[in-house]
């Protein structure tokens, strides 16, 4: 059994019948030994913690782990979701040496499903960032090129995945966090309707946009994921009921009928290469015996600006905790004041405090009708022409990204462009909508492309039936990075 | 309240109560007051990094309470703000409040004045928010101290903030309608209301609105005490107020719009040093709480269970008699008004039931200091009591030694008088009065008995008796005649 590259469903099946879980773990662990030297996926691996759990499950009963739907299955988990007793850095140094006493609620629901917790993923500080390079830590690397950036916030967990080290992984959304590292690493991301997985112990970035979503390989594994994580939190007053059903797709049904709507401003701002996946996603769908129309978002050109008006503006009220008193890295100062500006001048990076700045001043008196009331009108808007494309197609066909994995270092200068990387995935965000990148084929250069589906609130299920059956109209079958049998786009 | 020069004082006030719930507003942390430092906390109350708000509903029934009691329009959708600053006792760095739709709106109070007339105070506002923690410092204040502790015990706890217009003139003004709202909240079980505590605290708004000044009051410059905790201390500060922007008027200086604090060592008000690093709040909604939705039935419930208040108290105690003193006395504790009412229900007379309870009882309760509702002595054992003492059975004087036995041991009227033989009248004070009348009508026995004829001894005796209709003690009487006889040869 090549543990990971095995799906959730396969994983959990055997380890509930009997196989070993602790050589599930150690084969993983095994993967990260090897791939971490070039990629730096991780920023803290609890191989002792693990294993324990995995040989737990082994010596459990045999009807309460057949019972788990999860059972075995190895994750990874965004460093900004808190996993008790390991440390959480959100990929700032601000939390160096950061220990929390408590789970975040959507990790919680993986590990007593049977899931095992094996690291934390690394990440742009705070989630704020599109190319993983903003950690503190040091940057992530694309796995299908080291060169390339694995995408962001959540490119950590998107490589863990790509590479195989672990069967799915946890990522954060707040502008396109999962599903855009997951186009640029190959891997499925989903952002789920807001609301639907708890953000409790998900460090807060943009709390009115935030939302935990899951990566995988296939779009089964990440329904699955998906399906134990959602629902009603009372610790989140957000949060609303999970989803009812069965949570495997099912890849060979018919689309007849399915309308899709083909979002034209967003194929035009795409490069060729993201075009030409695109139309054939849509030739495929057509093939299934949906029916592809062209549908407009008049007002989706202003999403990038409002997001970075919205974000920057919870951002600096959500950062405001980080301030040395209570946990974390203390600046050192004679009085208070100076105490916090040392606190968070050392603590905080570039990208944090530009966007701290940028908050501050959207929510300052005298501007904070100008910027954050315009943007809260700017969302009504767009959410409006959402609501009136879904009066006529059931489901939005989009490109996730409009470029490829870009090179490490090639926007790090340039915060407006990278800002750019957003522009086709802050919609769901700003509008709540659920929204999931697939990976479709790959480029000439060696790269990954992918396809970015977008259904009415909670319609995740449609979601998931649409893109399973896009999968299996993939020209060729998805192997991964670095391996034989690439497909063309 | 005009001064001799013309201005008038307009104060508003902004009262902050913390509310009376088991838990805290946003976790389930105890609300228990004394714990040692920073038992009461968990990662929400904290602020730790991905912790959320969880709204507890049992304060949103206590803040619709109190807005009905106040006259309120309580509404049926309110929002949660953030207010941001920094401040080592502010865990999350914001806090959660209600900012542009609190959850109660319009409301007056009634407070009577000194002149028996009475002031109506507009309720601009009522809004829920959370506490802050509590902070300890080594030196004079935090910017100057060599070392700071903070316990966030009571981070998180819920508080009201009652929000006045500029509707009070004076700070005897702003005194009763302190003492009205304390009472009229004291009546709904929503707060401890212990100022020691901290569970009452108030920022007062102190503008002179000069002669002839015919402007909007916003206009004037507005001076803000902040954070004084007892209404002793309001008055002071009020007081420390209206006298110094006096003397900077009349120096023909402007008073400067500003935050003061007050001292207590000088009674005086303080240029209070802005405690947050900016003043500009930057308020938001709160993403992390949606649209607070009040349930109709909940408000409906309060609605109906809302108990008579102190003004109509008032209106009913003086209805039946007693002095507006007396009635306000009365109404302004519920303890007090309860305990009257049970009084009066176990069929007390009125003017007895008021003299003894705001007499022997409120000193014996004082004394021990209890409130109405921890008295031993229950209203209907202090009415068996009084009954005693209206129908003639006990003097007063009896009566007086009868309850404190009552209150001491717990045992009833009749118990006392039976185990201390009061029923017969042995109480000197009673029979001395009956000796000097019985002496003052019969100068002739008397005169016989100073002449040497014992027997006439025997009869003043009788006659004694037969005035107090043989419920005297003849020993006593016996030893009072002779005593009297004796000592006062002018009789």
């Amino acid at each position: 059994m090549t543990a990971w590259e095995d799906s959730v469903r396969d994983t959990a099946r055997a380890v509930q019948q009997g196989a070993s879980a602790v050589r599930l773990v150690e084969a993983s662990l095994a993967r990260i030994e090897a791939t971490e030297p070039s990629l730096h996926a991780y920023l803290h691996v609890r191989g002792d913690g693990a294993q324990a759990e995995a040989a737990q499950l082994e010596q459990m009963g045999a009807s309460a782990r057949a019972a788990l739907p999860l059972a075995g299955v190895t994750v990874a988990v965004k460093d900004n979701l808190v996993l008790k007793d390991a440390p959480t850095t959100a990929g700032s140094k601000i939390l160096a040496g950061y220990v929390p006493p408590y789970t975040a609620t959507a990790v919680a629901r993986l590990q007593a499903a049977g899931a095992i917790v094996v690291g934390k993923t690394n990440l742009d500080e705070f989630a704020m960032g599109s190319s993983t390079e903003h950690s503190a830590y040091g940057p992530t690397k694309n796995p299908w090129d080291p060169t390339r950036v694995p995408g962001g916030s959540s490119g950590g967990s998107a490589a863990a995945v790509a590479a195989g080290t672990v069967v799915v992984a946890l990522g954060s959304d707040t502008g396109g966090s999962v599903r855009q590292p997951a186009a640029f690493c190959g891997v499925v991301g989903l952002k789920p309707t807001y609301g639907r997985v708890s953000r409790y112990g998900l460090l807060a970035f943009a709390s009115s946009l935030d939302q935990v979503g899951p990566m995988g390989r296939r779009v089964a594994d990440v329904a699955q994921v998906f399906y134990v994580m959602a629902g009603r939190d009372p610790h989140d007053a957000t949060s609303v009921d999970g989803p009812a059903g069965d949570p495997t797709p099912d890849a060979g049904g018919s689309l007849k009928g399915l309308r899709v709507g083909l979002v034209d401003s967003q194929r035009a701002a795409a490069g060729p290469e993201g075009q030409a996946a695109l139309d054939q996603a849509a030739r495929a769908l057509t093939d299934r015996g949906a029916v592809v129309s062209s549908v407009d978002l008049p007002h989706s050109r202003y999403g990038i600006a409002a997001y970075y008006v919205v974000a920057p503006a919870e951002a600096s009220s959500n950062l405001a905790r980080y301030d040395g008193v209570r946990y974390g890295v203390r600046g050192e100062g004679r009085d208070l004041a100076e105490v916090y500006f040392n606190t968070r001048g050392e603590g905080f990076g570039t990208e944090v405090k530009r966007r701290i700045l940028l908050g501050t001043f959207a929510l300052a008196e005298g501007y904070y009708d100008a910027y954050y009331l315009k943007a809260l009108k700017a969302r009504t808007v767009l959410a409006q022409d959402y609501r009136a494309a879904f009066a006529s197609v059931d489901v939005l066909l989009t490109p996730t990204v409009p470029e490829p994995a870009f090179r490490l270092g090639e926007k790090l200068d340039d915060p407006w462009a990278m800002y750019q990387s957003d522009v086709m995935t802050v919609g769901a965000n700003l509008t709540g909508l659920p929204a999931l990148s697939l990976p479709w084929g790959v480029t000439e250069g060696g790269l990954p492309t992918a396809v970015q589906l977008t259904a009415p609130w909670l319609e995740e299920a449609r979601l998931f039936s649409t893109a399973a059956a896009l999968e299996a109209s993939r020209p060729h079958p998805w192997t991964g990075p670095g391996r034989k049998g690439r497909t063309g786009s | 309240m005009i001064l001799d020069n013309g201005a008038e004082v307009i104060i508003g006030l902004e009262v902050h109560v913390e509310l009376a719930t088991r838990t805290k507003l946003f976790c389930a942390c105890p609300s228990a007051f004394g714990a040692p430092p920073n038992t009461a906390v968990c990662p929400v109350c904290l602020g730790l990094p991905g912790a959320l708000p969880q709204l507890n509903r049992e304060v949103v029934r206590l803040a619709a309470r109190a807005g009905l009691a106040l006259g309120c329009a309580v509404r049926p959708r309110s929002r949660f703000d953030r207010k941001n600053y920094f401040y080592p006792d502010l865990p999350k760095g914001y806090q959660i409040t209600q900012y542009e739709h609190p959850i109660c709106e319009w409301g007056r109070l009634e407070v009577p004045l000194a002149d028996d007339s009475v002031r109506a105070v507009v309720i601009r506002r009522i809004h829920i928010e959370e506490e802050a923690g509590k902070l300890m410092h080594e030196g004079d204040s935090l910017w100057q101290a060599r070392g700071s502790l903070v316990d966030l015990n009571r981070a998180g706890l819920p508080l009201i903030e009652i929000v006045t217009e500029p509707d009070l003139r004076s700070p005897d003004e702003a005194r009763r309608f302190l003492r009205e709202l304390v009472s009229t909240l004291s009546y709904l079980d929503v707060s401890d209301l212990r100022m020691e505590e901290g569970s009452i605290r108030c920022d007062a708004n102190l503008s002179l609105k000069p002669a002839g000044f015919t402007g909007p009051l916003e206009e004037l410059a507005r001076v803000e005490v902040k954070n004084v905790n007892s209404i002793r201390n309001v008055v002071a500060a009020l007081e420390s107020e209206v006298r110094r922007q006096r003397a900077v008027l009349d120096a023909g200086g402007r008073v400067a719009r500003e935050t003061r604090g007050f001292d207590e060592a000088t009674g005086t008000t303080l240029p209070q040093r802005s405690k947050e690093l900016a003043n500009d709040y930057r308020y938001f909604p709160e993403p992390d709480l949606p649209w607070l939705a009040l349930d109709a039935a909940v408000l409906e419930e309060e609605r109906r269970r809302l108990p008579r208040l102190p003004a109509a108290w008032r209106r009913q105690l003086a209805e039946l008699g007693l002095s507006a003193k007396d009635a306000a006395v009365i109404a302004a504790d519920p303890t007090a008004a309860r305990y009257f009412a049970e009084l009066l229900e176990a069929g007390c007379d009125t003017r007895l039931a008021v003299t003894w309870m705001l007499g022997d009882l409120a000193r014996l309760l004082n004394e021990t200091h209890r409130g109405y509702d921890e008295s031993p002595l229950r209203p209907a054992a202090l009415a068996e009591l009084l009954g005693l003492v209206s129908g003639g059975t006990l003097s007063g004087r009896m009566a007086k030694e009868v309850l404190d036995k009552m209150f001491e041991t717990g045992q009833s009227a009749a118990a006392v008088v039976a185990e201390a033989g009061l029923a017969q009248i042995s109480d000197q004070d009673v029979l001395a009065e009956e000796v000097g009348r019985v002496l003052a009508q019969h100068a002739a026995a008397v005169a016989d008995y100073r002449a040497g004829k014992a027997q006439a001894l025997g009869f003043l005796v009788g006659q004694v008796m037969k005035a107090t209709r043989g419920q005297a003690s003849p020993d006593v009487v016996n030893r009072l005649l002779r005593e009297r006889l004796a000592a006062d040869s002018a009789v």
